[in-house]
């Protein structure tokens, strides 16, 4: 690892709101690509800034295809129980896990998730769908993906491909889970620290 | 957490935590794979030294939905009838790498002196110790409890607390760790207690406890009550007269047939009626009462599933290396001081 400099390095905005809309735009309409339209589509986010991201993804192929009901093929899934670090991280209580009314059986189901970085959350969440049924197709949708994989996992559909160092922290800050420092709503992806 | 002994120490973040997880818990008993891999390679042994089948198999079930392993070990045919110590049992699992030790004890006390001692090096749940606590029964009545207060509050149950609702615990409160476990339980999250009991049948120093004293049980329902909490009489404690006759008992304070008619004619539409079990039909609560749609006792046991998989998912999921000097911020929700409402 490379040595830290003392003086604290200014979060810097990779993302702005503008950015976010129009990356999530895209992978909405790739989504629908990839599928040759919206049939048997399930977008499932994964807690918590996984599931505001399903959310607005959602909303935008309901958008671009006026036969889809956005409420009704978004969920969310926890994966906090199939994780592998259970017994080094500290204790975390898990998410709710909400599937649409259809279930996921022989569904094309997208995850999606902020940051994919080592790739062990999305392990995670293929073990948990594995318990909830059987989708026909799924494939992976990261708003930002920063490399450092330590499985044999890629996104199929990325917001924006951002090279880091692991020193570094990739934040995703979404007006639906957090706050600016004022209580202000903040829509922006920053990296704080590193060299 | 390292330990859940008591409800009494277990502070209000903390209670909501257990309750809140249970909630996602229970979502897994509706799932066509009621399982979930958190506990993989962790040995949960069930140390009861006094018969139980429901929390027993509770707790079976539960460390089994965790993917733990589970040994089942019953006092009887065991090495403990032929004199072996507390000690020396607990060394015993030690030795065997046990993660976390259910205990029930007919001695109260003896889950702390697990968890106080160096015999065993493992996470302690009580399950019952004398008649002195049963924190996780408080905790599974509670969250039953808040189900029905947030149905009718119209929200979602989640992060709730009981402020307001008026529970009124009734029966052998003496020999009760179900009402002890739950007075403190249910002071923490902001219920109203009341014990109703015979004045036999109420431990030395229950006015410095923080609820509400009654001898009359009709009194106490016409005053206007949330949820009725029957306690079993517990016969096999009872080593002198504490009431003149079971139908005396069970005429003055049991749950009988004319107090479920009250509670219709007390327009109380949505109080419901709880019982621990095993049930005394006929004694402290009656059948009509016991299989009435306001009874929760299946959906208590349909619980205590779940608020078992929170607690042993939350005592043994964190980081097994810790020192074990972080003990929860607890005491500070403590209620020590005595409340007259």
């Amino acid at each position: 690892m490379t040595s830290v400099t003392n003086a604290p390095v200014p979060a810097r905005v990779v993302l702005s709101q503008a950015d976010i809309d129009r990356a999530l735009t895209r992978i909405a309409h790739e989504i629908l690509e990839a599928n040759k339209g919206s049939r048997d589509l399930v977008l499932l986010g994964i807690p918590r800034r996984g599931y505001p991201l399903a959310v607005r993804l959602a909303e935008k192929i309901a958008a671009a295809d006026t036969t889809v009901d956005a409420a009704a093929i978004v969920g969310q899934l926890d994966v906090t129980m199939f994780r592998d670090d259970l017994s080094h991280q500290g204790t975390r209580p898990p998410y709710p896990t909400r599937l649409p009314r259809t279930g996921i059986d022989n569904k094309v189901v997208v995850l999606i998730d902020d940051v994919l970085y080592s790739g062990r959350t999305i392990r995670a969440a293929l073990d948990a769908l594995v318990d909830l049924g059987r989708p026909r197709i799924v494939r992976l949708a990261v708003l930002i993906d920063r490399g450092h994989r330590e499985l044999p996992i890629r996104a199929d559909h990325v917001g924006k491909n951002l090279p880091t160092s692991s020193a570094e922290k990739v934040r995703v800050r979404l007006a639906e889970t957090d706050t600016s420092d004022a209580g202000a709503p903040v829509n922006e992806v920053v990296i704080e620290g590193g060299a | 957490m390292k330990h859940l002994l008591s409800t009494g120490d277990l502070s209000l973040s903390n209670a909501i935590r257990i309750l809140d997880t249970a909630e996602e818990m229970s979502a897994v008993g509706e799932r066509e794979v009621k399982k979930l891999p958190a506990l993989r390679g962790r040995t949960v042994v069930n140390l009861f030294f006094e018969d139980s089948t429901r929390t027993r198999i509770s707790f079976e079930a539960a460390a089994k939905r965790l993917s733990a392993d589970v040994i089942n070990f019953a006092a009887k045919g065991s090495s403990v009838s032929k004199g072996e110590s507390l000690k020396d049992t607990a060394q015993t699992l030690s030795a065997m790498g046990a993660d976390a030790v259910v205990i029930r004890h007919w001695a109260s006390g003896a889950p702390h002196r697990l968890a106080a001692t160096d015999w065993i090096d493992a996470a302690i749940i009580n399950a019952g110790d004398g008649t002195h606590e049963h924190p996780t029964q408080a905790l599974l009545d509670a969250f039953t409890m808040r189900r029905h207060w947030a149905r009718l509050a119209g929200t979602d149950s989640q992060g709730t607390d009981l402020k307001g609702m008026r529970v009124a615990i009734a029966g052998d409160v003496l020999h009760s760790r179900v009402a002890r476990s739950n007075v403190w339980l249910l002071r923490t999250l902001g219920a109203e207690v009341t014990l109703v009991a015979p004045p036999t049948l109420l431990p030395v120093g229950v006015d410095k406890w923080p609820c509400s004293v009654s001898y009359d049980l009709d009194q106490t329902l016409a005053n206007g009550v949330d949820s009725v909490m029957m306690l079993r009489v517990q016969g096999e404690r009872m080593n002198a007269s504490f009431f003149p006759s079971t139908r005396e008992y069970s005429r003055r304070w049991g749950f009988d047939n004319n107090r479920l008619r009250a509670l219709d004619d007390l327009g109380m539409t949505d109080t419901i009626i709880m019982h621990p079990g095993p049930m005394n039909r006929g004694l402290e609560i009656s059948a009509a009462a016991a299989d009435s749609p306001r009874s929760t006792v299946l959906a208590q046991v349909r619980n205590g599933v779940s608020v078992r998989m929170a607690a042993l998912y939350l005592l043994l999921s964190g980081d097994t290396r810790e020192p074990a000097a972080t003990r929860a911020p607890a005491n500070a929700a403590a209620p020590s001081t005595k409340e007259s409402n």
